[in-house]
């Protein structure tokens, strides 16, 4: 046994608060140990190098980086040994960093505590095996879910690479929030005009199927292997018979349905497409407005369809499909502002969200892009804008700044000015963030060019008065109190996670943060990728943002899947369950346990009662490589110790907790 | 009495009362969720007692009830296990292995002799920094209050 440890200062960050030198010293006592330094950074090249030369010149077979945590760097200095020469799991890391240094203060008993972390990684090394990785297949055919402008992006570009993908989407159409948009801050393209084009790309791509009002019920498998069941809602139409020439949608006599896609300030009929320009643009049947479904009665529809292609009989379709990656784009919700008393519960109908204000903005809204207010229908002569309405507030449940509302007040203050030569803006603001390409010039734009009177403060309460509302704020700048009076009120409503976030992590087994926002794997390294292989995020589901950040990392995703397709094969994880089949009872409790039901029993010689004339044979669990995930349930719950996990063995972690005796003696 | 004195004597006073004891933890947290809140409190530089040793397992699953009885015996003040909530466990339901198969393990301490309060099962997850370091402070309080753990009689 000749083990090497490595001791990083981490610059300062482990330097400042332990004695790097006398952990290093006391490395050198401990059982196997050979070799032991200290370095200012032993991830940087020169330590890398370090630690590579050092196996040569020490002859190591076993090493201990005692740095920072292995959720960082364990694959990295894996890495590294193995081009010194070692198989990759002959190292273990102990975390000085965030489990020490930064937790303590600057104390003889941190520095013993970094001695005692150091003591338990060389105990456990010593108990390391070489580990394999073996191949398993991949298959090359990617899920994007959610078909808003991430999906869509991340769809093109997979397409585009040479790959299959299904673009599922729950809604009748593809496009998101982006297509219910007027303009784009800050250059003022029309939304529909760059996403349009985007839309009929995917519907016309030879290797992009969309499979709109559709969702996703369950995932299975892991990287290259996931298996995925998508539920195809009926829409009672068969798409392969309607030509989407729009008959029907004039002669359905059930109107006056709020229309989702007009954020309820407009109508559709039961039988409905979201908007003009959808994609697929054929439409689908609320069966919970048809009459045909609710009364058995009407049935215009089937009746005037030229190809008939009504189909009230229709039923969910229920696929499993075979994926090797996935892109998650499943975007935002909207925070319901009606729990403010201060702004009337969102009872004043001329009170409205930012999005409902974007909808009577464009020109295929309700409203044909004339400006009016729900109420009466007139145009406004002052409008007032809040921004963080459930932002950057913390007792609404949303600490965190929404990120695109500073800039789509402006926008819209902007275009108001733009459209109504004769109207007052107002903006209520806690601070401009402007931080994008463009941005501050834009606002700027906003209040010099166009006249927005931007006034710095919180509005505490808005309520109606003689046929407008009036606002009640302070100017924080001025430290006064003001009041304004409006015909319309425009409020920047958070952002939040969809409703069902949480459920879809839990299909795909990635974690989410305290707000249901899908969790990266690393905050800056690895910001499109999750903890489970071969899932990436793209756009809004991660955190609020705007659409160039979107698309960007929408690219990102789709590189991440054309990086994983393109490689000859994935190699297994080495870290996972393992059976001894000559202590094996094949009592089949691992079997039961398994989460993955990954283990099965197997017919096998017994080797103890087996004679030359006579093979006896005898059941043992057996584990189906691919499908082990490594977590050790198996092994906590074997009897006879037969089954273990590669990697965090039992002697492993008992040798670990038995290196602490010292401490623990110390302490009596 | 001198002003000097008195210092000087407040000083052998100090020497001689023996340091605040510190009790020893262990603690054995699941990869995914406690471990990664442990280095998020790390991270965010919450300050706690530096009684805890930590052993990292892949999930709370994996924690066969012979680590915890090897922390006792190696004498220990205190064990804990952390995993991840129910419901986001990283291996979908290796955490509610774990909730069954201590809720057996509490109960064969209690005959071994080991006082329940030594013993702490919680759910930590990978965003909960604060709710770590809140939890080692308050664990260490608690077994500071209940002394050192004498081990198991064989």
């Amino acid at each position: 046994m000749r083990i090497g440890v490595f001791v990083c200062w981490c610059g300062s960050n482990i330097a400042k608060t332990v004695d790097v030198a006398a952990v290093a010293e006391a490395a050198r006592d401990m059982p196997g140990v050979v070799y032991s330094t200290d370095y200012k950074y032993m991830c940087s090249e020169p330590g890398q190098n370090m630690v590579k030369d050092a196996i040569k010149e020490h002859r190591l077979d076993r090493v201990v980086i005692a740095s920072c945590s292995p959720r960082l760097h364990e694959p990295t200095f894996q890495r590294c040994i193995a081009d010194g020469g070692l198989n990759a799991y002959m190292v273990e890391m102990a975390n000085l960093r965030e489990h020490c240094s930064w937790v303590h203060e600057k104390t003889p008993e941190t520095t013993e505590k970094a001695i005692h972390l150091v003591r338990m990684a060389v105990a456990k090394v010593t108990k390391n095996d070489p580990l394999q990785r073996n191949e398993i297949p991949l298959g090359r055919r990617a899920l994007v879910i959610g078909g808003g402008i991430a999906g869509i992006q991340a769809a093109l570009d997979i397409a585009d690479a040479g790959y299959p993908v299904v673009l599922v989407e729950r809604t009748p159409s593809i496009g998101g929030h982006m297509a219910q948009y007027d303009k784009t801050f800050p250059t003022l393209d029309c939304a529909a005009c760059i996403l349009t084009p985007k839309m009929v790309d995917c519907a016309s791509h030879p290797l992009i199927d969309i499979w709109s009002y559709s969702e996703v019920e369950e995932v299975k498998g892991f990287v290259g292997n996931f298996e995925v069941k998508i539920r195809k809602r009926a829409k009672s139409i068969i798409d392969e018979k309607c030509t989407g020439c729009g008959e029907c949608l004039e002669k359905c006599p059930v109107k006056g349905i709020p229309s989702e896609f007009d954020e309820n300030m407009g109508t559709r009929r039961a039988i409905y497409r979201p908007f003009p320009q959808a994609v697929p643009n054929k439409p689908v049947i609320d069966r919970l407005n048809c009459r045909k479904f609710l009364e058995d009665k009407c049935g215009v529809c089937a009746k005037i369809c030229p190809t008939g292609a009504i189909d009230y009989a229709q039923e969910d379709e229920v696929l499993t499909e075979k994926f090797g990656g996935i892109v998650v784009a499943t975007g935002f919700g909207l925070w319901n502002h009606s729990v403010m008393g201060e702004y009337g519960y969102g009872k004043y109908p001329d009170v409205i969200s930012a999005i409902q204000f974007e909808r009577i903005m464009n020109a295929s809204g309700p409203t044909d892009g004339h400006i009016v207010r729900p109420s009466d229908g007139k145009t406004p002569k002052a409008i007032a804008f809040l921004s963080c309405v459930g932002s950057r507030d913390q007792e609404h449940g949303h600490a965190y700044c929404s990120k695109v509302c500073c800039m789509y007040n402006a926008k819209q203050a902007l275009l108001v000015r733009d459209k109504l030569h004769d109207v007052e803006t107002y903006v209520f603001y806690m601070d401009i963030r402007a931080n994008g390409k463009g941005y501050e010039e834009f606002v700027q734009r906003t209040i010099e060019d166009f006249g927005a009177n931007y006034i710095r403060g919180r509005v505490s309460k808005i309520y109606p008065d003689n046929g407008q509302m009036v606002i009640k704020g302070a100017d924080t700048l001025l430290g006064k109190a003001v009041e304004v009076r409006v015909d319309l009120v425009v409020l920047a409503t958070a952002m939040q996670p969809q409703n069902d976030a949480k459920d879809l992590a839990r299909m795909l087994g990635i974690s989410t943060d305290q707000y249901n926002w899908f969790s990266e794997a690393h905050p800056k390294l690895k910001p499109v990728e999750v903890l489970t292989d071969g899932i990436y995020l793209a756009g809004a589901c991660q955190y609020p943002k705007d659409i160039p950040d979107t698309v960007a990392q929408a690219s990102a995703a789709a590189s991440k899947v054309i990086g994983l397709f393109s490689k000859k094969a994935i190699l297994s994880e080495p870290m996972i369950a393992n059976i001894n089949e000559d202590t094996c009872a094949g009592c089949g409790l691992c079997v039961n346990v398994c989460p993955y039901g990954a283990i099965e029993l197997i017919e096998v010689m017994d080797k103890e009662k087996s004679t030359r004339e006579n093979k006896v044979m005898k059941s043992v669990a057996n584990v189906n490589e691919g499908v082990c995930k490594g977590c050790g349930t198996c092994a906590a719950a074997c009897r006879s110790l037969s089954a273990n996990l590669r990697g965090f063995e039992g002697k492993q972690i008992l040798a670990e907790i038995d290196a602490l005796a010292d401490m623990v003696k110390g302490r009596k | 009495m001198s002003e000097e004195t008195k210092t000087i004597e407040s000083e052998i006073e100090e020497i001689k009362q023996p340091k605040e004891w510190q009790p020893a933890i262990l603690g054995i947290l699941c990869n995914w969720c406690s471990y990664a809140g442990a280095d998020l409190a790390g991270s965010a530089r919450l300050h706690y007692p530096e009684s805890i040793r930590i052993v990292r397992v892949p999930c709370s699953g994996r924690v066969d009830p012979m680590f915890v009885l090897k922390g006792f015996q190696k004498g220990f003040d205190a064990v804990m296990v952390l995993g991840c909530h129910p419901g986001d466990c990283h291996y979908a339901k290796g955490n509610y292995y774990a909730r069954r198969r201590i809720a057996m393990l509490q109960d064969l301490l209690e005959t071994l002799g080991v006082p329940r309060e030594r013993f702490h099962f919680e759910w930590v997850s990978a965003s909960e920094g604060n709710r770590f370091a809140e939890l080692m402070t308050e664990m260490t309080e608690r077994i500071k209050k209940i002394g050192p753990f004498d081990g198991v009689t064989p």
